[in-house]
Order: C-alpha cells, then structure tokens, then sequence
C-alpha cells in the first residue's frame, strides 16, 4: 500500500494564528493591487468594446499596427502579442466610441480599415484569407475558370464544392492563412486553371481575422448585473444546503467565511498577475465556490461523525484528529483535480488559459481554507460558546 | 454469487453497451433526423460519431448576435397610418376639420371641426378607435373650445401588444432571411426579459458584415409619386417651395449609388407622403443584369394581385410623372410612367451582382417592422474553432491519463477500478452531450437500479433506449470550449468519489476489518460526503446554467451531466464491481488498494 500520511497526526490548530497572518498578507496584497489598478481589469464582456484578434503570417510588428491605427484615430487601442510567440497573433481592442450603439461596428471597420491599409490590400481584389466559403463561391462563380456559364446550376454546385475544398483546407490545415498561391497549385480537388485564375483574380493577405467582439455598453451592464447575481445565488444556495445539512449555523458560516476567503484571495491573484475578469473568469470562480464548499464539507462530516464516537476527547483535539483523518483523501484528491486543471492551463489553449489560472490559484486556496480557517473557526467558536457537536450534546471546551 | 449480483453485472453490461450502441450506431441525415446505421467501415464510424456532438459556435466558428427591436418604432408608423387613415375617413364621413397631425408617438390631434359637427366626430371617433372593452385602442379626449376637435391617446394595452407584435414579426422576418442566406441550425429566439432582444446564433457564417446588413436591412420598400425635384440639396428644394411642403408631401434624399459613376451628388426630391404600393405588395423579386449599364445588377419585382389592382389604375391616371422607387427612405430611382404599368416593376441602381440578390432576398422577405440595433457581436472564425478543439482535446486526454496513472500507481487493482469507472463516466458523458434524452434515460436507469432493484434499472435502459431510437429527432446538447473543459474538470472531480470511498476503505483494513466488511463499510460512509460534494457542485452549476451566456452554459451543462453520472459510476458500478470480484474469491484476504 503506497500511502501519502501513514495515521498522519499534525497539529495543524497550532498554526491558526499564523496562518490567518497569512491570509491576511495575501488579502492585503490582492486588495492593494486592485485599488492600485483601479478595480478589475475587465474583459470587453463587463467593459464593452471591440476586439479584434489577428493572425499573421511572420511576426506582426507592432509599431507598425500601432501607426496604422493612429491613423484611424484609434491611437488609444490596446495591442497585445497573444498566445505562443510563434502564432503570430496579435489583439486589438478599443473602448467603447461613443455612448450610442450605432457607434458599434465603426471601430471594427476602423481597425479592419487600418490593417488593410498598412499591408497594401490592393483594391477590388479578392481577399482569399478573409473571405468565407459563400464569397470565395460566389467570385468563382463570378470569373468562371472552368467557362460552365452555359449551366449554371452545375456551376453552382462545382464552384461550391471548390471553394469548400479551398477554405476547408486554408482552416483546418493551414491554420487559417495561406502563404503563397503555390498552396493552392498542389491542393488535390482544385483545377490548376481555378488555382491560376486566383492567382490573378485574388491575393492573399497577411492576416486573417481569427475573432472579432463587438459589446455594446448596455449588454456590457447586464453582463455585469448577470454575474454579480449568479455569484450571489451560487453564495446563497451552498448557505442554504450547509444550513440544511449541518442544522448548526457555526458550520455554515465557517465554511463560508472560506469560501468568501478563497474566492477574495483568487480575485487578488487575478489583478496581481494582471488576469482578465471576463465572462470565463466568473464562470471559474463559481466552480470554485462548489469546490471550496466541497472540500470543506468532507472535513465538518468527518468532525461530526467524530463527535458521535469520540465524545471524551477535547472539541479541538477532535477537529485535529478529524483533519488529519481526511488529509490523504484532501491532499490526493486536490493533487488529482490540480493535475487536471495543470493540463487545461498548459495545453487547453488561451481562452482557458485564465478559466484554469483561476481555478488552480481557487483550489489550493481551497484545500488550504479548509484545514487552516474553516477549521479553527468552527473550533474556537465552539470552544467560546461551550457547545459541541451536531448532537447538541453540549460539553466544555477545556 | 447472488442473484442480486448477477443483475448488477448484467445491468453494467447493458449500459455499457446502450452507450457505445447509442454513440456509435447512429448517423444525423442532413436533414437533421438521426437514423439507425450501424457503422461497416472507420470511415463511416467518423462520420456517425462527427455528427452527433453539436458543436458550440467558439468551436465551429460562426456568429453570435444580441439584436434589439426598436419596438416604438412600430408605435411610431402605427400612429402615423392612424393619421392617414383618419384623414381619408373623416373626407369619407362628410366631417370637416382643419387638421389632423400626430403631436408625439402616441397621440393624434384632430382641430377644427365645425361646432355642429362635433357631436357625430365623437361618435364616429369613438366607434372607429375606441376598440372594444377587453382591448381598449384609444381614448378619445376632447380639446379646449377654442381648438375645437379631438386628442386620440393609444392606450398602453395597445402599445404593449403592439411592440409585442413588432418583435414576434421581427423575429419572424429574420428567421425567413437567415433561410434564405442558407445557414443550417441557426439559432433565432427571444433574449432576456423584456427588453425586445433577439438573439441570432449562425454557426459556419464566415462573411459577418454581409449577414449583418442583410438582418439589419429595414427594407421598406415604397412607391411614391414625385411632386418636384430633383434639387441639390435640401435647403434649394425647401427654398423653391418657400420654406413650407406642400400638404402630404415629404422631402426624400437620393440613396448614395442610385446615381452610379454620373457626376454630383445624392439630389434631393419633395414626393407624395402617400404610397401607392409597398414591399408588402409584392409577389417575387429577383436579381438580374441591368440592360442599360453593363456589369451592374438590379431587382425585378412583380406586385400581388391586390397591388396590381391598385398599381394599374394609379399608373393610368400618373402617365407622364415621374415615380419614385424609395427604399428604407433613400430614393433607389425615379422613372417616368410611360403607360399603365400593371404587376412589375425594376430597382435600377449600380448593385453589384450580391447587393442585388441581397436585396431581392430582403424584398421577399418582407420588410422588418422596425429597425433594429446590434448590441452584441462575437464572430469565430472556422479557424479558430479547428484549434480550439485540438487544444482543448488534447488538453482534456492529458488531464485523463496523468489522473489515471496516478489512480493505478496509488491505488493498485483498485485503481483500475477507479479508471474503468471514469471511462464509464466519460463514455455517458459523451452519450449525454450527444442525446442528452439518452443521457437522462441512462442516469434514470441508474437511480431505478439503486433505489429499486437492477432490474429495474435493466427495464428503464432498454426503454430509453428503444425512444431514442424510434424518435429519430435528437436532442443534444452543445459542446463548446468551456463545455470541454468541464468534461476535464469532471475527470479530476469524479475521481474525488473513489478516492474518498478508497481512503474510507484503507481505515478499516486498518482497523482490523475483514476485505468484504472493510468495502461494505466504505461505501456506507462515504456515501453521505459523496452526496453532499456533489450537490453543492450541482448547485453552482444550475446557477451558472441559469444565468450563464451559451458557452458558459456548456461549461454547466458537461459539469452536471458529468457529476450525475459519476455518482452511477463511482458509487453503484464501483461497488458492483468491488463485490463481483470478491465474490469469486472463496475468502479474500487481501485488496489491492
């Protein structure tokens, strides 16, 4: 039997104090650099706004976006490298121009505007990486390579199929870009003559639009309104089934004066390493919520079982005893889930990459919460009370 | 072995197989139905299990849009036909007035009735606006005596249904188009409470500013007779009329290409306020060549047979006017009436070939309402969504095996346990995502097998399964990024349960147990602590679902289906396979764990 604690035995009330020092270092922390930032730094889904992510061809240069778009009178936009270095992806955002929701879709055309002008799109001509299947359809259709005119439902059908074949292949394979009409020449299911007619007809930009957002102001507020609500229903539903559960209210309030810890701390975390409050964020922190009470039901079960059979033993020792009872499964079953959350945030690609920061920063605040606060605040709330137990049999702390 | 055992281990069997059998052998027929084909080839397993996971649009790629309805819009041209109407009716009655003009949205004035005429305007307002008891239209008021008419006040009843209305045509006009634009499952529905928004999801559009303009396209189109014009702007046309329209007339600009490559600007016509025929009045439209200017496109339109019947005696009379094509309140072109024009008519204009069977796409399917404003708008292109599944596959396959491992190297035998009951897990999961009818059928099973008898569970199955079957329509959920890393988190979280029963285990062996009493206990008393982690995770997740946006929703949706089929998996199917096992040793002594 491999075993992580063998009848493990920790003082681990013995630290309360330090440990609440602890929390408290970590809360300042996070709280100071929140107010230092500003509040959050909210993502387009609470802010409103446009974003608009780029893939490039080689390296984007940033100065070089930068001036475009000061020509655009977009000299305020944030531009940021995005993901892997050697993804070429770039984000433009700006705030939101003007209150009016016409205003909307100005800053995309101006960015799109911008992009096409610094990398001499030349006009009139088709953009092969920018456009969709209908388009790319409907130029073939236009110039007629393959001169079906005479049919033209035949020709619908086999323009269709091509321009499938083509942007099938420039998103699935090519990651969305194609580099050189040469791609094109060898791709199997084009005719050499629709791969020339391109060539002349078409040209391929160096980027491609890989996402555009667009949040109005007032959408922006709802989502806003939405999440503040959700977080206080999730809050209010695990008070509730705790209250239910444990019929003792010290249980309750313990576990979510953790829970409170533990999503204030993940919150603080988020600003010091500079994370975006967006719409996954929220969604992680909730997850967090059912995981903190989670863990710290395990243990207060095991405390009241515990007051059942060991009614001799001092309310403190029998916490301890009980923390230390359940500490391989907390340990196994947090290192299991990290793992999990570890692979999300290496390999789970950018969007997840802050949905897992969040969790993995909320689960070791979690288990950690668990044994070092809900704990103590359950034995010294007994302990001044003089009350014990879910049995309600009451008996001196000391 | 009991006869109770033998069920269990038949009823695992069975669920085992109803999910690989319900995943696998179905195939989704392009007509959105899903039919029995139990796959020959690899190939033809691709494109059974292809077509059975609904992609979210993050993955797909695609549009997402928020719309508003202007609703007072619609309250708007409402009040403005009442004026119309009233005008033509109170000529008809033989009542005159000096003026009936709309003062704001809701409220019409009538002035000037002679003071003997005043009792029967009254009367007649009363029995034409009025409305009935249960749905009262207006309220009539009488102004002061020296104004000597009527104030006509749309009630709120009124308005309400109005705007109601005006959103369920809108929706309905944008569901014809997005058909006509050939989207497969779109999404078009009502968003939020009460505040007219729609929501339009379109998964695989790929040409985001064509679609929106098509949605977006008012496309009201109106035929009106020019009083004067064309002038070069709107100051020379109100200064050749001395400041003041003529009655029922309305200055209207010239749309920006109705001119083409022809030198100047967008002119300026005055038109009759009245139109002869609308875009309701029409049967077809379509695009084709301009015969007059090469390589440009225009719309043809044939009028129903109501609006020929109005369109040929108007004609005749007008020989010799000019005639406006004016379309959402831009002149598209004016032409003289040559002779009696009958039931068709052209938009001339420079359209490029899609502008022009854009807009005959718009004409035939109807003019929207009221306008409507964009509020939110996501785009993924296909790209994006291709990576974004690798990513999140890859991400999800790594989570599995490092926890698998992990479970086999702690655990020993009884880890495998613990993996047999994740891939089970997985496998519903999958199930669920992909009919999630089936999904519920299999967890109902399995609640009927615990509380009941295996048996029962075996009977519940079958019969999930045999609906599903003989429904044809799926019901599935849709997968998206966040959908994906629940199924991940799900992983680490089911095996949460094991461990707990596992750990629970091991004290007992250590307390001196037997093997068999150590697992009976176990599972006893960690059944609670199970139940208790997974409702609070179920609880936020049903919050999340509540008020979570489609992907996050997905997120929920894995999450819950994911911890459901855990307790099954971990809880029942663990224990089934604990006891199956031991019950072929004559007495276990010893438990890998």
């Amino acid at each position: 039997m491999i075993e992580l604690f063998r009848t493990p035995n920790y003082d681990f009330l013995k630290w309360k104090w330090h440990c609440v020092g602890l929390s408290l270092a970590l809360l300042i922390a996070g709280g100071g650099s929140l107010v230092m930032k500003g509040g959050p730094r909210y993502g387009i889904d609470f802010k409103g706004g446009t974003l608009v992510r780029l893939k490039f061809a080689d390296a984007p240069d940033l100065d070089r976006i930068r001036a475009a778009l000061r020509q655009e009178g977009l000299g305020s936009s944030t531009i940021q490298r995005y993901g892997r270095p050697d993804s070429n992806e770039v984000i433009i955002g700006t705030e939101q121009v003007g209150r009016e929701e016409e205003a909307l879709d100005t800053s995309r055309q101006a960015i799109l505007t911008a992009m096409r002008a610094t990398f001499q799109a030349p006009a009139g001509k088709l953009d092969l990486n920018n456009s969709g299947t209908d388009s790319l359809a409907d130029a073939l259709l236009r110039f007629d390579p393959l001169a079906l005119a005479g049919q033209p439902g035949e020709a619908a059908t086999r323009y269709r199929g091509i321009a499938e074949r083509i942007t099938g292949f420039r998103d699935n394979e090519r990651g969305g870009l194609l580099r050189s009409f040469q791609e094109l020449r060898i791709l199997e299911g084009v005719p050499p003559v629709v791969a020339q007619t391109l060539e002349q007809q078409a040209f391929l930009s160096p980027f491609v639009v890989r996402k555009g957002e667009v949040v109005g102001p007032r959408v922006g507020r709802q989502l806003r309104r939405q999440a503040l609500l959700a977080t206080g229903l999730a809050l209010a539903g695990m008070l509730v089934y705790i209250g239910l559960r444990f019929r003792q209210w010290v249980y309750g309030s313990a576990a979510v004066v953790a829970v409170f810890h533990d999503v204030l701390i993940t919150v603080g975390f988020l600003s010091l390493f500079n994370y975006e409050f967006n719409l996954n964020i929220v969604a992680a922190l909730l997850t967090l919520v059912g995981y903190s009470v989670n863990d710290t039901i395990v243990t207060f079960d095991r405390i009241r079982e515990n007051v059942r059979l060991l009614r001799r033993e001092r309310f403190a020792d029998l916490v301890n005893h009980s923390v230390n009872q359940t500490l391989s499964r907390t340990i196994l079953t947090s290192g299991l889930t990290f793992l999990t959350v570890l692979a999300l945030f290496f390999l789970g690609g950018e969007v997840l990459h802050g949905f897992a920061f969040t969790l993995g920063v909320g689960m070791i605040a979690g288990t950690y919460s668990t044994v070092f606060i809900a704990s103590p605040v359950v034995v010294g709330w007994i302990e001044r009370r003089g009350h014990m137990g879910a049995s309600g049999a009451g008996r001196k702390g000391s | 072995m009991t006869s109770t055992l033998r069920w269990k281990a038949l009823l695992v069997l069975v669920v085992v197989l109803a999910c690989l059998v319900g995943l696998v052998c179905f195939r989704k027929m392009p007509e959105g139905k899903t039919r029995l084909l139990v796959p020959r080839s690899l190939a033809d397993l691709r494109a059974n299990l292809e077509g059975r996971i609904n992609l979210g649009l993050d993955l797909r790629g695609g549009m997402h849009l928020i719309l508003q309805v202007q609703v007072d819009d619609a309250i708007n041209s409402e009040t403005d036909q009442v004026v119309e109407r009233l005008r033509t009716l109170l000529r008809e009655q033989a009542i005159s007035y000096q003026a009936v003009r709309k003062t704001d949205a809701t409220h019409v004035l009538v002035t000037g009735i002679p003071a003997d005429q005043l009792n029967s305007a009254r009367g007649f307002l009363q029995e034409s606006y009025a409305g009935s008891a249960v749905s009262p239209a207006y309220v009539i008021g009488s102004l002061p005596a020296e104004q000597s008419g009527f104030v006509l006040e749309m009630t709120p009843s009124l308005q309400a249904q109005l705007r109601q209305e005006a959103q369920r045509n809108s929706i309905e006009t944008i569901r014809q188009r997005v058909d006509a634009l050939g989207v497969a499952e779109p999404t078009i529905a009502e968003h939020g409470r009460g505040e007219w928004e729609i929501l339009v999801q379109l998964p695989g559009v790929d040409d985001p500013a064509r679609v929106k303009s098509i949605l977006q396209s008012t496309a009201l189109l109106e035929i009106k007779l020019v009083e004067d014009g064309p002038y070069a702007s709107e100051t020379d046309a109100l200064a050749k009329t001395g400041g003041i329209l003529p009655p029922d007339s309305m200055l209207v600009r010239e749309a920006s290409g109705a001119r083409g490559a022809q030198a100047g600007g967008p002119q300026w016509y005055i038109v009759s306020r009245t139109s002869v025929v609308t875009g309701r009045d029409l049967r077809s439209a379509r695009s084709q060549p301009n015969a007059e200017r090469p390589g440009a496109y225009e719309v043809s339109f044939s009028l129903s047979r109501d609006g020929a019947a109005r369109f040929g005696p108007f004609t005749e009379r007008n020989v010799g006017r000019p005639l406006a094509v004016v379309l959402d309140n831009r002149i598209q072109s004016v032409a003289e009436i040559q002779s009696r024009i009958d039931d068709a008519g052209r938009i001339t204009g420079t359209f490029t070939l899609q502008q022009a069977s854009d807009l005959a796409l718009v004409l035939r399917s109807g003019s929207l309402p009221a306008s409507i404003k964009y509020l939110e708008e996501r785009t993924v292109g296909p790209s994006l969504g291709a990576d974004s599944i690798r990513a999140g596959f890859i991400a999800s396959l790594v989570g599995l095996l490092l926890v698998a491992f992990s479970m086999l190297f702690y655990y020993r035998l009884s880890g495998t346990n613990a993996v047999v009951c994740l891939v089970l897990n997985l496998l519903i999961l999958l199930v669920a995502i992909a009919d999630i009818r089936l999904g519920f059928g299999l967890l109902a099973a399995a609640a009927l097998a615990w509380w009941i008898h295996p048996a029962a569970g075996l009977l519940a199955t079958g019969f999930a399964w045999a609906f599903v079957a003989v429904s044809g329509t799926p019901v599935s959920a849709t997968l998206t990024l966040p959908g994906i890393a629940g199924v991940a988190l799900t992983v680490g979280m089911a095996v949460d349960s094991n461990v707990l029963v596992f750990e629970r285990i091991r004290e007992e062996l250590r307390l001196g147990k037997s093997v068999v009493a150590a697992v009976e206990n176990g599972f006893d008393r960690a059944i609670t602590t199970i139940l208790d982690t997974h409702v609070t995770t179920i609880v936020s997740a049903a919050v999340l679902f509540m008020f979570g946006t489609g992907p996050i929703k997905g997120f929920a949706v894995t999450l819950t289906i994911g911890l459901l089929a855990n307790l099954f998996t971990a809880v029942y199917i663990s224990r089934a396979i604990f006891e199956f096992v031991l019950a072929r040793q004559a007495r276990p002594t010893t438990l890998s764990i």
